[in-house]
């Protein structure tokens, strides 16, 4: 497969994949969970009840606070998920002993969050994002500095900040779709996943480069920079793949046996290492030959 | 081959230190060993209470404001010692211009009670009231509850009515003389928790000083029940708050959530884990099975470095040390490709091994780096939650670096000739 050769389907297909991602967040937006905007979520679980149902514990809040903003869910371990605005004690009191009259029940699970505090996670988190970004790619630039013919080892720097943008661009375009259609909640651990799919991305990306860097001084005026490109491709292939598989095995035993709670978590970097693995071959190195072959007029 | 003969007792050392460490780590092994140096879980596994307050510095000046946050800190954390938490973890913490207080109660039982508690500690102040137009306004002092010294419960030697009685420091006796110099036959309400409490409601009827007060002994006088005198005296006691306070974050986790999410992490590691190990056996045979026992010997020597140096384990650093296994082997991966291309081009094994790890050095250091980076990142930008998987993902790829590096390379050499 010559994969310079047929670069405009592999770029225009995830340039198309980013554009509707980036639609999607901007469109959609993206549902924050109460430790970005502040709140509370409560955890419970009855022990001896097994009836109880959503609307009898909506009921029951509403009880104590009566236009109170209450959603309630019950999650797949049958424990109720409650979320309210932010709550202090004595009104945590409050609710506790309007639900104690349904039934005896175990508090799993109790958070309630400041907005104040929200908000500066936040901001922390998109520092963050853009940190790792200029990070790893600065650390590209100089870990290519050596090789400065015929591509200059900025253009190294500057192809892998793109292909981390289109990286964490598709998981966080399909956390907006699950908002807007499940009600997935994005999180501090979704900022993590996403943090943690960077680095894992560029390890692929990488081993393609540091082929690339290789076969440019030993093929150099033997072979074009296109086949150049696509031998180092195909030379690191397996290894690509193979890298991704054992973190992919490892997260898929995460995601059907971890616990729920970091069913999200896995879930984002699940399909981030997986568009990872997929930019690196099919992404970062067309995007690379672009790159040098401008540099070359 | 000498080269490998010199490598065995090296490898020898490394199996014996990781047969130490999975000893260490697993309880059920060796319990006298294990329980020596206990697991350090963070509050989502051994569940637990993370309490933030904001603590409201805007009535102290800036050059007092760290002293204060420590007097705060360690009453506060006389209070947390009275609930029987193992070992609570009171800290302060600063965020732009705010400062907070975290109090960690790992274990705790009863929450509300903590909270109750904490809240209660009472702040108090001493308020001058000025006129503004036609109404009255009580305007804070500089003396608060940070300059008491003790309080008792008294009685008023001709009514027998319960009173407060409370000496103050040097500090505080100086400004409680200033303050009533300056207010001579006026009236100074004492507040709590910015309700006054002489009396139970108008201003007017505070206080009045008759004389300035030197010395720093007053008394709190009015219509105190007993039981409410000894509840006063009591918090004041236990200490007033040098700054008040205010919740602004609370996480409870139940015990037994956090072990059940435990066990169900440690779980999918260990068959993650074994799957990781089988696919590298069936793909790269021999060298499948040596990159297998060098990621075991990883996942002891790590997890015993973890416990060693007592990192606070979390849900989520446990989950970031599951996901380097599942990067560990990526540098045996890049080798060992490597090294059959080298078979390739004709060389013999022992040289292409030796050729594989040379070659494949600079991508398994460039992709380390990267991730390093990342939790570096990580470990400085976010909550405590967060740093614990920024911790255990750092520390796992620098372990991994060694494990996938060094061990492999020391039983490569040693068994392939």
């Amino acid at each position: 497969m010559d994969i310079i050769k047929n670069r405009k389907i592999f770029l225009g297909a995830s340039g198309l994949l980013v554009l509707a991602s980036l639609v999607l967040i901007f469109s959609l937006g993206l549902k924050q969970g109460i430790d970005l905007k502040g709140g509370t979520q409560w955890q419970i679980l009855f022990k001896d009840n097994t009836n109880v149902t959503e609307s009898v514990i909506k009921e029951k809040i509403r009880s104590v606070l009566e236009n109170i903003d209450v959603s309630v869910k019950k999650s797949s371990d049958k424990s109720f998920i409650i979320r309210l605005p932010e709550t202090d004690e004595k009104e945590h009191q409050a609710y506790r002993e309007a639900l104690l009259s349904v039934g005896n029940f175990e508090e799993q699970n109790f958070s309630s969050i400041g907005p104040t505090i929200g908000a500066e996670l936040r901001t922390k988190s998109i520092w963050a994002i853009i940190f790792v970004l200029v990070g790893i790619s600065l650390y590209i630039a100089y870990a290519f500095r050596k090789v400065s013919e015929p591509v200059s080892s900025w253009k190294y720097g500057i192809v892998t900040l793109i292909t981390l943008f289109h990286d964490v661009s598709i998981p966080t375009g399909l956390l907006a779709y699950l908002g807007w259609s499940q009600g997935i909640e994005i999180d501090t651990n979704f900022i993590v996943a996403l943090l943690v799919v960077m680095g894992f991305s560029v390890h692929d990306t990488i081993v393609v480069f540091d082929r690339i860097r290789e076969n440019l001084i030993t093929s150099r005026g033997k072979m074009s920079l296109a086949s150049i490109v696509n031998k180092s491709i195909h030379e690191t292939f397996a290894r690509s793949i193979n890298t991704s598989l054992t973190l992919i095995l490892v997260l898929v035993s995460l995601l059907v046996l971890g616990p729920s709670s970091l069913f999200y978590f896995i879930f984002t970097i699940l399909i981030g290492t997986v568009f990872g693995t997929y930019s690196s071959i099919f992404i970062a190195s067309p995007l690379l030959y672009i790159a040098g072959k401008s540099g070359d007029k | 081959m000498s080269k490998g003969k010199r490598l065995v007792p090296f490898l020898v050392f490394i199996i014996a230190t990781s047969v130490f460490a999975g000893v260490f780590v697993y309880q059920p092994l060796w319990e006298k060993i294990s329980s020596f140096h206990p697991w350090n879980l963070g509050l989502d596994l051994a569940g637990g209470s993370l309490l933030t307050y904001q603590i409201d510095m805007s009535k102290i000046n800036s050059a007092d404001r760290t002293s204060v946050a420590q007097g705060l800190r360690d009453v506060i954390e006389k209070r947390v010692n009275l609930f029987g938490v193992s070992e609570p973890r009171v800290y302060i913490q600063n965020s732009g211009d705010s400062t907070r207080l975290v109090a960690e109660l790992a274990g705790i039982k009863d929450v509300n009670q903590a909270i109750k508690e904490i809240g209660a500690t009472p702040y108090l102040d001493f308020r001058e009231i000025e006129q503004d137009g036609s109404s009255t306004v009580a305007i804070p002092t500089n003396l608060n509850g940070r300059y008491l010294k003790s309080a008792q419960v008294g009685r008023d030697p001709t009514t027998f009515v319960p009173e407060i009685d409370f000496t103050l420091n040097e500090e505080g006796a100086k400004i409680f003389a200033e303050v009533t110099k300056k207010n001579i036959n006026k009236p100074i309400c004492i507040f709590i928790d910015g309700q006054p409490i002489i009396p139970d409601s108008e201003t007017d009827s505070c206080p009045i000083v008759n004389s300035e007060i030197t010395g720093g002994n007053a008394r709190i006088t009015g219509r105190f029940s007993l039981d409410r005198a000894q509840a006063i005296v009591q918090r004041l006691n236990a200490g007033a708050l040098p700054a008040p306070i205010n919740l602004i974050n609370q996480q409870t986790i139940n015990a037994d959530f956090g072990s059940e999410s435990l066990h169900k992490a440690l779980i999918a590691g260990a068959l993650g884990t074994f799957i990781v190990i089988i696919f590298m056996i069936i793909y790269y045979r021999t060298f499948g099975i040596f990159a297998g026992i060098s990621l075991i010997m990883y996942v002891a020597l790590t997890l015993g470095l973890f416990k060693l140096i007592s990192i606070t384990m979390t849900l989520s650093g446990v989950a970031g040390f599951i996901l380097s296994i599942g990067m560990a082997v990526d540098a045996n991966i890049l080798v060992f490709e490597r090294t059959k291309e080298e078979l390739k081009k004709g060389l013999s094994k022992a040289a292409a091994v030796e050729e594989g790890f040379k070659r494949a050095w600079t991508s398994i250091r460039d992709s380390n780096i990267s991730t390093m980076i990342t939790s570096a990142v990580l470990y400085y930008s976010t909550s405590s939650f967060v740093q614990g998987f920024a911790l255990t993902l750092f520390l796992g790829v620098v372990v991994s670096m060694f494990s996938a590096i060094t061990i492999t390379r020391a039983i490569l050499r040693i068994f392939i000739k």
